[in-house]
């Protein structure tokens, strides 16, 4: 037993109401790739927060090497030689790369020495970085990269990686995984936290699962089936939505040419945007974070108005308008963040039902409001969409994030839309709320309504639409039908090419070789 | 063992209600120690404060109708300022506006002298309000065309103010038969019809108290039943979902500075046309900065500004028995009326937290 | 109307002293913004300087006392200001304007015994040879400590903001406070540490007022030097050197303003002493035009760790 680096046993935290981990061991041993594998919520981010000392487990003990290990915060547990790359990079946007590799040091040498050292990792492990740029100026791929150059320059024993490729190209993944099997071989334990299963199958030769806070199995992740890992993570079988495969009907939307410039200084602008949208139709729009998903929302939603001739509702411009005008010609949306975009956490079920349902639902005259109606048509959403919730008082803030979700997008639908654009329906959602979403939107093309599906989850995308396309830097490629899509295609799709400029292919070449 | 803060998905209702009760409790008792301190008698001098303005056999009947009288303006530009606040919209130039109002009213008033007419009060009152919401679009005007900051142009915009104020006062509004001083024509003396005078005798109630609680309803009206107040709040709490929402921000920071200006504006020409009487150099009185605090301890809730204006009015009244009884300064009001604001800021903790003791924390 | 009497020399040395009570406050709240806080409260803090820093000068007939109580003043408000943003998760624009109008209580209260008396002079600091120079002479070299001392804080503040591992942390903490966190640093503290700098920054700000400038208290004194101040570290685009020219520009303007009046230039007094503020605005409006670029990303957020 004690040829393992770290050994968990009996590692227990609670939150006020919810059990985050509940007497969890396990072990990692030297030079492996060790999955985590488990649902959101299943207690993963605690569990990594334990071990990088920034959470006290309220019972159990860790041991590293063997010695009883307790970081009693960050820089103790990488003196200890615990490194982690956060799944939210923990970037600072105006900073050059160098300082931000600086501060996530204890003791780093001057700037100068700083930025040569930057070069020569991150050239040795296929990652090359300019140390002097902005960070906010780099892509989300490139970020990461600060990230792990970040952890790697301390010779971390073992280097935790929460959700590392949610915001990657295929690509882009491929180099990761090149560089993590580098390390591996060099004898650093990764411990990688993810929820893609043929991610884990390829990668890690070891697996713990949680859920709802315990260890329900250890495996050989090469061993199982993607199938078999959902089950044991899901812990039921999963309900998988119906594609009818929506045929062509009538042009409802229609986007030519929209080009806007950024919101802010490290806002992506939208370049020559193009699409058609037919009744019936769920066109999936993939891509990487921060490629202008958001501001395409926007400038559909009408948070940003666009210039006239671009976005046109059942041929008549609607560029100009703004989100209320639109949503009385039956062009809805709804937007990624849940709490202060879609809802105002601290307002009641029945005021977020007010903030988009007004003119359609007709909630109020000259102005003056009927709360009564409110009321009935929050109710009804909370319960045609199943949201658990004491009722329509219930402040949105205090809702799980699937039973909001569900909220946000059961408010949308039912005010019947012609057009319904929707950001990342299912993003930190439990599956069984994540199948009912699905399920929603399929219901939804099949009455007539034309839906756009942005989301970062490829397998979502490949599950219900029938046409897909991808943002890269703000641009639109080419739609395809969803139907016989390669990986690869899609790769390509997302810009997978980009960033992958002939360092990087010589660098893979080199540590392939 | 050690404390932790817990953030409550809502802010609680009872503690939103109470926090303003021990925060008077609170300074009741730091100010106890402050009047100690000046060498008073820690229980008088509360008790002059809070409790003889009301109940004095002697001073009662002179200041009981202060309350209202000193209540009205705080009240009026308590209201105004609440608009914005809850949306983020930090006005806290309302001295000014209050300053330009008077300045605006009076100067109407003034041009008609010696007219005799039913209609020259009430145009007075709009002149008043324009005045005050004409100052206020400055600020407004500058933050939706081009992003300048309102915190800082409306204050800076006081210090003009009080200059026009003291240029008027010795140039175009001098009174011409006043031998030299400085100051306008006192209306409560001189002009009865551009005057605001008492309604009911002994009771302190004028045209600007009757402002004040058409003021408090209308608020009330539009916080809870109007679209416009709930874009107000929703822009408070959440920026990002009023701009889904289809709230338009230009919209809601011209109507809340507007709203702010014309209430600041109508107060002001109240305050100079009866408490005051005249336009004088020493015109602007602090209540526009006063009325900022009524407004947070009254939670931003016009049933509350109602109430924590008159608790203001009375500290004033109170304060000003405590420096003619006690020989307390003037200046330990002030400091007062701050440190109130100041334990209630302190307090919200309560309401958007919870307080939990951890017994075992190692960091 | 005499324009002859304006002495350029004379005006361009008296612009150093005009401008170093705000300079001093703007470059200590340009501190607290960068590590995320926003303290409306910089005309409370600089007005309870000027009051204690008085008082303790008059008493101890020593000015070098009066600038170390009025930076311990100011701190002192500051802390009180710190506590209740960041450990009680205040709103920090209500508070901000709470300090303020706490501080001008305060201060009113402290000075009355002390209105009408001169302050106890400071000294000037004849720097040798280099004072002797014709024209650069007088107008920069023949001043008293504290503008050097002003100057080598800002200088302080730039290399340390730029060069040192506390100043790449405090910019951590202001920039992203959750990442912050994460890394482990402590962010309350930092926080903390910087509004102090802050509240000590703009106590000897207005104790520079009261025992340089005028040299007496008269309540009420900063009229509004600490909303310049403010406008300054926005027109500075939150960078020392700005911070410098900024504050001079302004010094500038408000001894033009001071000696056209004594000139008796043709425009009412009223017209000339509100320029300054008029020019904050003008000010803020240009800079708005060209978009308020760095500005620290937390800045004016509650931090609350929730793990």
């Amino acid at each position: 037993m004690t040829d393992a680096l770290l050994t968990l046993e009996g590692l227990t935290k609670a939150y006020p109401g919810v059990v985050a981990n509940d007497d969890v061991s396990f072990q990692i041993k030297p030079g492996e790739v060790h999955a985590l594998l488990g649902e959101n919520g299943a207690g993963k981010s605690t569990l990594v927060k334990t071990i990088y000392g920034l959470v006290k487990p309220d019972a159990g003990r860790m041991l590293l090497n063997g010695t009883p290990f307790a970081p009693a915060n960050p820089r103790a547990a990488r003196a200890a030689g615990v490194a982690m790359v956060f799944q939210h990079f923990s970037l600072f946007d105006a900073l050059s790369v160098a300082e931000n590799v600086a501060l996530g040091m204890d003791d780093p040498p001057g700037q100068r020495q700083l930025g040569a050292r930057i070069r020569e990792v991150s050239e040795a492990y296929g990652l090359p970085l300019d140390p002097d740029r902005t960070v906010g100026d780099l892509s989300a791929g490139e970020r990461q990269r600060v990230e792990i150059v970040r952890c790697l320059l301390q010779n971390p024993k073992l280097l935790i990686m929460d959700e590392p490729t949610s915001v990657l190209t295929p690509q882009e993944v491929q180099i990761l995984f090149t560089t993590l099997r580098k390390l591996a071989a060099e004898g650093t334990s990764i411990l990688y936290i993810s929820h893609k299963l043929e991610e884990i199958r390829n990668l890690c030769e070891d697996a713990t699962v949680l859920r709802l806070g315990r260890v329900v199995a250890t495996c050989d992740p090469r061993e199982k089936t993607a199938r078999d890992l959902a089950e044991m993570m899901v812990g039921s079988v999963l309900h998988q939505p119906e594609r009818e495969g929506g045929e062509s009907g009538e042009v409802l939307l229609e986007v030519t040419g929209l080009s806007l410039p950024a919101p802010s200084d490290f806002g992506t602008p939208l370049r020559e945007i193009g699409f058609t949208l037919r009744a019936g139709e769920v066109l999936g729009i993939g891509g990487v974070a921060g490629n202008g998903q958001d501001e395409l929302l926007a400038a559909l939603s009408g948070e940003r108005p666009a210039p006239p001739g671009m976005i046109s509702l059942r041929g008549r411009d609607v560029g100009r308008l703004r989100p209320t005008a639109r949503r009385a010609l039956g062009l809805l949306a709804a937007p990624e963040e849940r709490l202060g975009h879609a809802a105002a956490p601290e307002m009641s079920l029945t005021e977020n039902a007010l903030l988009t349902g007004d003119v359609r639902e007709r909630l109020s005259t000259r102005g003056f409001i009927h709360w009564g109606k409110a009321r009935d048509f929050a109710t009804r959403v909370i319960e045609r969409f199943d949201v658990r919730t004491p009722g329509a008082e219930t402040a949105a803030g205090a809702l799980s994030g699937g039973n909001l979700q569900k909220f946000v997008i059961g408010r949308e639908i039912l005010q019947k839309p012609d057009v319904f654009v929707v950001n990342q329906p299912t993003w930190g959602v439990d599956a069984s709320a994540a199948a009912a979403i699905r399920q929603a939107l399929l219901d939804l093309a099949e009455t007539g309504a034309g839906v756009v599906v942005i989301s970062q989850d490829l397998d979502e995308l490949m599950d219900i639409a029938d046409h897909f396309t991808a943002l890269n830097e703000g641009r639109l490629a080419p739609i395809r039908p969803a139907r016989g899509l390669t990986i690869e295609e899609v790769g390509l799709m997302m810009g997978g090419a980009h960033d992958m400029d002939v360092a990087d292919e010589n660098a893979i070449a080199e540590v392939q070789a | 063992m050690r404390f932790a803060l817990e953030k409550r998905p809502a802010p609680s209702r009872l503690m939103l209600g109470l926090t303003p009760l021990f925060a008077v409790i609170a300074t009741m008792l730091a100010g106890g120690v402050m009047f100690w301190a000046l060498g008073a008698n820690p229980v008088e001098a509360i008790r002059t404060i809070f409790l003889d303005p009301l109940f004095d056999p002697t001073f009662g009947a002179y200041s009981r109708p202060q309350l209202l009288v000193k209540a009205a303006p705080l009240i009026l530009i308590a209201i105004g300022l609440s608009l914005g606040f809850k949306a983020g919209i930090w006005n806290i130039g309302a001295e000014g506006q209050y300053i330009i109002g008077a300045v605006v009213g009076a100067a109407v008033g003034l041009a008609f002298y010696p007219t005799e007419s039913r209609l020259i009060f009430p145009a007075m009152v709009i002149a008043g309000a324009l005045g005050g919401w004409a100052w206020a679009m400055i600020p407004a005007i500058l933050k939706t065309r081009l992003g300048t900051n309102e915190i800082l142009v409306s204050l800076m915009l006081v210090y003009v103010a009080e200059n026009i104020l003291a240029s008027v006062a010795s140039g175009v509004l001098k009174n011409p038969e006043g031998r030299g001083f400085p100051g306008s024509r006192n209306f409560a003396r001189d002009y009865p019809a551009a005057s605001n005078l008492e309604l009911l005798p002994g009771t302190g109630m004028h045209w600007g108290v009757v402002a004040a609680f058409i003021a408090v309803i209308a608020a009330y009206v539009l916080m809870t039943r109007h679209k416009m107040g709930f874009s107000i709040r929703l822009t408070g709490e959440a920026p990002r979902a009023a701009r889904f929402a289809g709230v338009n921000p230009t919209r809601l920071v011209v109507f809340s500075l507007g709203m702010a200006g014309a209430l600041a504006g109508m107060a002001g020409l109240f305050e100079v046309t009866g408490p005051a009487g005249q336009i004088s150099i020493d015109f602007g009185s602090g209540y526009g900065f006063t009325a900022i605090i009524v407004a947070f301890l009254g939670r931003l809730h016009p049933v509350g500004i109602l109430l924590a204006g008159l608790l203001m009015a009375l500290t004033y009244i109170g304060g000003e028995l405590a420096q003619l009884m006690l020989g307390m300064p003037a200046a330990a009001i002030q400091l007062f009326q701050g440190m109130l604001l100041f334990f209630l800021l302190a307090m919200d903790v309560f309401a958007n937290y919870r307080i939990r003791i951890k017994t075992r924390e190692a960091a | 109307m005499d324009l002859g009497q304006i002495n350029p020399v004379l005006l361009a040395a008296s612009l150093m002293v005009a401008a170093t009570p705000i300079l001093l406050a703007a470059i200590g709240e340009m501190v607290v913004e960068k590590a995320g806080v926003l303290n409306l409260g910089v005309e409370g803090m600089m007005i309870t300087g000027a009051v204690v820093g008085f008082a303790v000068a008059v008493n101890s007939g020593s000015p070098a006392a009066g600038f170390v109580a009025a930076a311990l003043a100011g701190a002192g408000l500051a802390l009180l200001f710190g506590l209740i943003t960041q450990v009680l998760k205040s709103n920090q624009v209500a508070t901000g304007l709470g300090l303020t109008l706490f501080g001008l209580g305060l201060s009113s209260l402290i000075g009355k015994p002390y209105e009408g008396i001169k302050a106890p002079s400071l000294g000037k600091l004849d720097i040798p040879l280099l004072s002797d120079i014709p024209v650069l002479g007088p107008v920069l070299f023949r001043h008293d400590p504290m503008v050097y001392l002003s100057l080598l804080i800002v200088l302080g503040v730039w290399a340390g903001l730029k060069y040192t591992r506390a100043g790449l942390v405090l910019r951590a903490v202001g920039e992203n406070h959750t990442a912050a966190h994460a890394l482990g640093y402590k962010v309350i503290r930092v926080r903390l540490a910087a509004i102090l700098f802050g509240g000590a920054s703009a106590g000897m700000g207005g104790a520079y007022l009261s025992l340089v400038r005028v040299p007496t208290w008269v309540e009420g004194m900063t009229a509004g030097a600490g909303w310049i101040a403010l406008a300054i570290v926005v027109f500075a685009s939150w960078r020392a050197g700005r911070i410098l020219l900024g504050a001079y520009l302004f010094g500038g303007v408000s001894v033009l303003q001071l000696n056209l009046q004594a000139a008796g230039v043709a425009i009412p007094v009223e017209y000339l002493s509100m320029s300054p503020y008029l020019v904050t605005i003008l000010v803020l409006v240009i800079i708005s035009l060209r978009g308020n670029h760095g500005a620290p990303g937390s800045l004016g957020r509650v931090f609350h760790a929730s793990s």
